[in-house]
Parts: structure tokens; sequence; C-alpha cells
């Protein structure tokens, strides 16, 4: 059995760098993109291997779904250079060769010192604060009672990022695949009630096994771009709908930071969650998270401002 | 056996870095980045099966580290491409 595992690992490291060399040299930049794509699904399947399940989940829709998608889409409009840098000036030769030499070396110091790095970790302390936190699964402790910090101001990046895309001007037309694929709006209509489906299971196993808001956000993302793919979500456009579109976008923040001064004024600690009430607010803040970082990916698919 | 994969993550640690200062293409760095933040999140995962049971805490940070990275990446792109756009609009 061990030797099995063992030949699945190498061929997963086998695998795993091919396809890394393949996105990073492949002369074609579509077959670059193409070959990252697989990537991520080969990636969801170490995190499997490594007991990370709720990092596959998230990887397989946003490693290898949304990331995919948004460098699929760039790729169209970005036009084809040369891909790599003209040939060295004979100066230049004794330099690239250094600067080669100091990554291997650096590549080999790495590999060593994370070999015989202490582990210490924390999974005793954390494992001790379990009960208090409201929810069973201690991945989703930590990332919404523990250290809370952390998934507010990652989710306040995230609404910077769509901040900072919305400003660069109009949103770009997505090409329309409708008119070249008849099927495609038929097939994202059949397929969007799974991708509500598995997002609101996610969710609510999220308290007490893999699972939660961000698996639940990227899923619905990745289903979401998928719709906007086909231009079934006119009202993102709309003028009149954006001061909804703009709270359904900061609900996450809003929400996060809702409960972090109610903890200042409950407990006088901020991000402080009473025992008592830790499980339903955990919940409510993983719904409104999900639905945020969703829309979020969908935003930032837009490559600009909708409505204007 | 996450020995395998601390090794792994070293490799692609090197290979992003000679593939991210290799090229002069915008879409290429980004994919050079993408990969580069995979073999952090690798090192950080394999580093979390410890003696004493599995740490859940850089599970925790890895998976706002996907999200940090798809944001980066999708604002990076977005330059490039109304970058791009602009300057075709002024000179056809």
């Amino acid at each position: 059995m061990s030797a099995l595992t063992l030949g699945f690992d190498l061929l997963l490291v086998v695998g795993l760098s091919w396809l890394a060399w393949q996105a990073l040299f492949d002369p074609h930049r579509f077959s670059a993109v193409v070959h990252f794509m697989a990537f991520g699904l080969l990636m969801a399947l170490v995190w499997v291997r490594l007991d990370a399940i709720d990092i596959a989940l998230a990887e397989a829709a946003i490693g290898a779904g949304v990331t995919g998608a948004l460098l699929l889409a760039a790729l169209g409009r970005l036009p084809a250079t040369a891909g790599h840098a003209p040939a060295w000036r004979v100066g230049q030769r004794p330099l690239v060769h250094l600067a080669l030499v100091t990554t291997l070396m650096s590549t080999l110091a790495l590999a060593w010192v994370a070999w015989q790095l202490p582990r210490p970790g924390l999974a005793g302390p954390i494992g001790e604060a379990l009960p208090e936190s409201g929810v069973t699964n201690a991945v989703t402790a930590v990332l919404l009672n523990l250290r809370a910090w952390d998934t507010l101001l990652e989710i306040a990046v995230m609404l910077a990022a769509v901040c900072l895309v919305w400003s660069l001007g109009p949103a770009l037309t997505p090409y329309a695949p409708a008119t070249a694929l008849p099927g495609l709006p038929a097939l994202t209509r059949l397929l969007h009630p799974l991708f509500l489906l598995v997002p609101a299971y996610l969710l609510w196993r999220g308290s007490h096994a893999p699972g939660g808001a961000f698996p639940a956000g990227a899923v619905l993302g990745a289903g979401g771009v998928l719709l906007v793919l086909a231009g079934a979500v006119p009202w993102m456009h709309d003028p009149r709908r954006q001061p909804l579109l703009r709270l359904l976008l900061t609900a996450g923040v809003l929400l996060f930071l809702g409960v972090a001064l109610s903890g200042l004024l409950l407990t006088g600690t901020f991000l402080d969650i009473p025992v008592g009430m830790a499980g339903t607010v955990i919940l409510a803040v993983e719904v409104a998270a999900a639905l945020s970082i969703a829309l979020m990916l969908m935003a930032l698919y837009l490559y600009g401002e909708p409505g204007r | 056996m996450s020995e395998l994969y601390l090794l792994l993550s070293a490799t692609l640690t090197g290979m992003s870095l000679i593939g991210l200062f290799r090229t002069d293409d915008l879409l290429r760095r980004v994919l050079a980045l993408n990969v580069l933040a995979s073999a952090v999140f690798l090192l950080l995962v394999s580093l979390a099966q410890t003696p004493y049971g599995l740490d859940p805490l850089p599970h925790a940070m890895v998976l706002t580290g996907i999200v940090v990275a798809v944001s980066t990446t999708a604002a990076v792109l977005a330059l490039a491409v109304q970058a791009h756009d602009r300057r075709r609009g002024e000179d056809p």
C-alpha cells in the first residue's frame, strides 16, 4: 500500500514539475496558460494528499478555474510578443550564468533548509481553544474566530483589488461566445443549480468538516464567471442596479467589521466573539463573505467598471 | 512523504524565478508569479504536518493566500489589458 502511495506521490511530483516547466517555458502562450490550468488541477490532488481538503476545494475552483479564465481573457486582448527576451549580448553571458548558478544554489539551499526545519506547529494550542470557538472544524475556527483579523484584511485586500480594476475604465465587453456556441447559455442554465447547491452545502458543512466560506465563495464565483461569459447576468451592467451591486460586494467586509466592532462593545476586545453566540455569528459572517468573494471574483473578471 | 513535496516546492521556486526573470512578456511573468505562489503554499502546507498532528494555521493562511493571489493576478492583468487598449487607441 505504501509503495502504491509513494508511486502516486512520485507521479504527482514529476507531473507537476513537467507542467510547471511547460507553463513557464513553452514558446506558445496559449499552451502555456493551458498547462498552468492543468498544473492547478494537479495541485488540488497534492492538497488532498497533504490532508488539506479545504485548500484542495478552493484551489480546484480558483487556481484552475477562475485564474485560468482571467488568463485566457487577457490572452486574447494582449498582443503576441516574442515571448522570450532577445538573445544575450556577449558581455552579458557571464552575468546570466552567474544568475543561473545563484538561483540553482538558492534552490538547493531552500530544499536543504526546508528538509530539516523544525516543525513545532500550533496544533496543540488551537485544539485547546477549539471548544470555545463555536465550530468544530479547526481551519474554520482559525479563519473566522482565532485569526479573524487576517481574514478581515484579506477580504479588504480583495475589495481593494476590485476598486483598482474598476477604476481603470469601463468594463470590457466579453467576447460573445454565445453567438458562436449556442449551447453555452443552455449548458450554463442547466449547470447553474449545481453551482448554487454545491456552495450552499460547502457553507453548511464548513462548521464541522472541510468546507466553509472560501471554498463556497470560490465555487460560486467560478459558476458566476461562467454566467458572465454566457452573458446571462445583464443586471450587473444595469446602471440602476449599481448601488445594489456595490452593497453586495462590500457585504462581507461590512458585516465582518460590524461583528468586530460589536465584539469591542460587548467584550472590550476588537474581534472577540462571545462564546455563546459564536456559532451563529460565524455562520452569518461566512454567508456574507462567501457571497462577497463570489461577486468580487465575477467583478474582477469584467476588467473594468460595469454600467459606465 | 511530505519531504517529497518539500523538494518539489524548492524545485518549483527555482524554476519560477528563472521563468520570471527570463521573459519580457507580462502574461508569462504573471504565470511565473502564480507558480511561485503555489510553491510557497506547498512549502507551508508540507510543514503543517507536525509530529503533534495537523497544524490548521498554515492551512488557513494558504486559503487566504490563494484568494489574495487571484486578486493580484486579476489586478495586474487588468492593468496590462487596459494599458494596451489605451496605447492602441492613441496611435492606431
